[in-house]
């Protein structure tokens, strides 16, 4: 048996009312967590891509993804771990104009954490950076003993590497059935 | 016919219909002939309209939601057509999910309607409001909620279509009253494909060529035949398949009657209470070709020492079924039908006479260790499969055969000898106890001319026993058989292998059936004799008239053999070994 691990599903779909509770279905039904989950329509108009990451053994995230793509609405399911795909999460950090000066440089930290300042209210200031979770971390950790007063992270976006569209892949998909 | 050929062809002369209306329309146009129902609140509308096309669809009436579902289930079978069932919201469609999951396991084509409330009530927790897409979704293989009398025509042809093609199923869809009592301009158009819906995989010929060579190469070859060999109509070629390589052929529960049971490759159904030869030969096979079942794990017992000798050919529409449960050498995904047509051309003619001979000396043994004395008692008390066996006898297999869920259904499965395709019916996947005597309704309806047998315990008779009363206004032909042990027979078969005798409320203390079957105005009788049984037997298929029959059988009678729970199927046993 391996080792459970992380694997990233690309669900492309449909855009069909009551889809994002037939497929969290699919992992409810195997006490299976999603540790995120987003969607978003594709390049093509109608069609939908969901981004889930699930954390699991490959023999039951096969199983998953199959189970996933038996269901009407749904065209095909992607199963991908980390290193064949590019992926990024967004977070947000909410800080109090008031911290504690005490050689602290915000300025300079978000310089450093390749992050950005998104607004400056008159009691707080948001900041915004994207990457993977470990790098969205590094900055929630710096930020925290300075007045941190909210922090928020996204589910994962992904593209997968290989160099096919999905128009290529929806008419490979047509061909293999007949109506 | 003449009036939808307008509809369809001329958009001048669309009608204004209600959506109640066009419900019916559209069901007659998909060609909908019975529906079982039960009205409410929530779904006047569609029977206020129903009332004026009772010359052509017929509606039956059950006596519970849950009766209405599962006649629909059996009408399926029989009649190859979707089933077709109206309820009401909140309760009535609630009701309707213990049919739902039984048909979704057991791959039936049902479309449900149910009724809702107004949409302007929906999230308000109205009267008779129940989330019932929400509820309903992991039991369906499709639900919607139309809201809009306008989505009506299509959204119930694309019901039909998606309920009948690939693997079939049930399909649930939610008509909230508004949308029933407004206009709509009736255009019918039959619905032939779903965006995101791929029912027919094309097969892939590399893999047919890959499961030719296997079979070609193979000594001991055993064919695992299932529900989908039916369903895909694919039994002629079955039987070719067989013939030509000398294959032995074994059927899952469900799989009955895809292969005769008079064929000499015949050996025997599959499973905990299936015959001796095929469970002990699994482990001995060294090829298993499974066309158009799932490995249950019923059928295959400890998965982790299932045909370890052997390479598996899995031929299945379901492509999600592939890997599930074993894993396979070569996977055929694509219709029976189409993949034997394929594969015989490829097939080498073969002769297995050893391997067959196997089967037939096992076969020996199980029926001089346990068929004889089964079917022919030599103790006093009326035992389960004697019963069984004599009326298997005396209908020669021109009978349509339901069964319940319990013992009685696995010595049905064992002991009737069925002649025709479709002819037996029981609920497979979810063992749903009360499925037998609405069943054996819905199978009157699609079967008029037959007789039809339900064999049914003492306690699942009770769960639905309302339905006699469908039964005897209709006076359908159903000759109901209530085998009674007094007990929950297979919970305490267990409770007596492997719970020490410790009987946690499975004894049952039963009222006079026979009274009560007389009260709904069935002729009713009871057998306690073995002297009686040609005498009764006589009297019950004496006419077309429904009949109930209680047999007082043997109370502490146990279904061998018998793959002990989480054992091989290799370990099957005999009897007890106390």
């Amino acid at each position: 048996m391996s080792e459970p691990k992380n694997y990233t599903l690309l669900v492309v779909t449909e855009n069909n009312i009551g889809l994002l509770n037939h497929i969290s279905i699919v992992f409810t039904r195997r006490k299976q967590n999603i540790l995120s989950l987003t969607a978003s329509e594709s390049k093509i108009k109608g069609i939908y891509t969901f981004t889930i990451v699930v954390k699991a053994v490959k023999d039951l995230v096969t199983k998953i993804a199959r189970q996933i793509e038996k269901i009407i609405g749904v065209h095909k399911v992607f199963v991908y771990t980390d290193e064949e795909i590019v992926y990024q999460e967004i977070a947000l950090y909410k800080m109090s104009r008031n911290f504690k000066n005490n050689g602290f440089n915000l300025e300079k930290i978000i310089r450093e954490q390749h992050a950005r300042i998104l607004s400056i209210e008159e009691d707080y200031i948001l900041i915004e950076k994207t990457g993977h979770k470990d790098e969205t971390e590094e900055l929630l950790r710096i930020l925290e003993p300075h007045g941190l007063l909210q922090f928020i992270r996204s589910g994962r976006v992904a593209i997968a590497k290989p160099m096919k569209p999905l128009e290529e892949h929806l008419q490979e998909l047509d061909n293999q059935y007949n109506y | 016919m003449e009036v939808q050929t307008l509809l369809k062809t001329s958009k001048h002369t669309a009608v204004k219909l209600s959506g109640a209306e066009a419900v019916i329309k559209t069901l007659i146009n998909e060609g909908v002939e019975k529906i079982f129902g039960y009205p409410g609140g929530a779904i006047m509308p569609i029977y206020d309209a129903i009332y004026d096309y009772l010359d052509v669809v017929t509606h039956y009436l059950p006596r519970h939601e849950q009766g209405a579902i599962h006649a629909a289930e059996a009408y399926a079978k029989i009649s190859g057509k979707t089933g077709v069932v109206f309820a009401t919201s909140g309760p009535g469609a609630t009701n309707l999910i213990t049919g739902l999951a039984n048909a979704m396991v057991d791959s039936t084509p049902l479309v449900c309607i149910t009724g809702q409330v107004s949409s302007q009530l929906l999230g308000y927790d109205a009267f008779q409001e129940t989330d019932v897409v929400g509820v309903s979704m992991p039991v369906t293989k499709w639900n919607y909620q139309v809201t809009s009398a306008d989505e009506i025509m299509e959204v119930i042809s694309k019901a039909f279509y998606i309920a009948s093609t690939g693997r079939p199923g049930p399909v649930l869809i939610d008509i909230t009253k508004d949308a029933q009592m407004s206009k709509t301009d009736y255009l019918y158009q039959k619905v032939s494909r779903v965006a995101a819906y791929y029912p027919y995989p094309k097969i892939e010929d590399e893999q047919v060529k890959k499961a030719a060579i296997l079979i070609n190469q193979a000594q001991r070859p055993l064919i695992l035949a299932g529900q989908g060999v039916k369903l895909s109509r694919a039994e002629e070629l079955l039987v070719k398949l067989s013939e030509k390589a000398n294959i032995p052929v074994a059927a899952t529960l469900w799989g009955l009657t895809a292969f005769p049971s008079s064929h000499s490759n015949y050996v025997g159904m599959l499973g905990m209470h299936g015959n001796y030869a095929p469970n002990i030969l699994t482990n001995e096979a060294d090829l298993i070709i499974a066309i158009g079942m799932r490995f249950d794990d019923r059928v295959t017992g400890k998965t982790s020492e299932y045909a370890k000798s052997a390479k598996i050919i899995h031929i299945e529409i379901d492509k999600s079924e592939i890997d599930k449960i074993i894993r396979t050498d070569v996977a055929v995904v694509g219709d029976a039908r189409e993949v034997l047509s394929k594969l015989i051309p490829l097939v080498e003619n073969k002769q297995h006479e050893h391997w067959l001979e196997q089967f037939k000396e096992l076969r020996k043994t199980e029926c001089d260790q346990v068929i004889r004395e089964a079917i022919n008692p030599q103790t006093p008390g009326l035992k389960m499969a004697e019963i069984i066996h004599r009326i298997s006898e005396k209908t020669k297999g021109e009978a349509v055969v339901i069964a319940d869920v319990g013992q009685h259904q696995m010595m049905t499965a064992r002991y009737f000898k069925f002649k025709y395709h479709n002819h037996f019916i029981t609920s497979g996947g979810l063992g749903t106890m009360g499925f037998g005597l609405p069943a054996s309704f819905g199978a009157s309806v699609a079967s008029p001319d037959k007789p039809v047998v339900l064999f049914v315990g003492d306690g699942g008779f009770q769960m639905t026993i309302q339905e006699l009363a469908t039964i005897a206004n209709n006076r359908a032909n159903v000759k109901i058989v209530v085998l009674n042990n007094n007990f929950l027979g297979m919970v305490r078969q267990w409770q007596q292998l492997f719970n020490q005798k410790r009987y946690s409320f499975t004894t049952m203390q039963n009222p006079d059936f026979t009274k009560i079957a007389g009260a709904y105005g069935l002729k009713a009788n009871k057998l306690l004799k073995r002297e009686n049984i040609d005498e009764i037997l006589n009297e019950m298929f004496a006419n077309d008239e429904p009949y109930f029959l209680e047999v007082e059988i043997e109370k502490e009678e146990n279904v061998f053999p018998m793959v002990p729970p989480n054992e091989s199927v290799s370990n099957m046993l005999l009897k007890a070994d106390y």
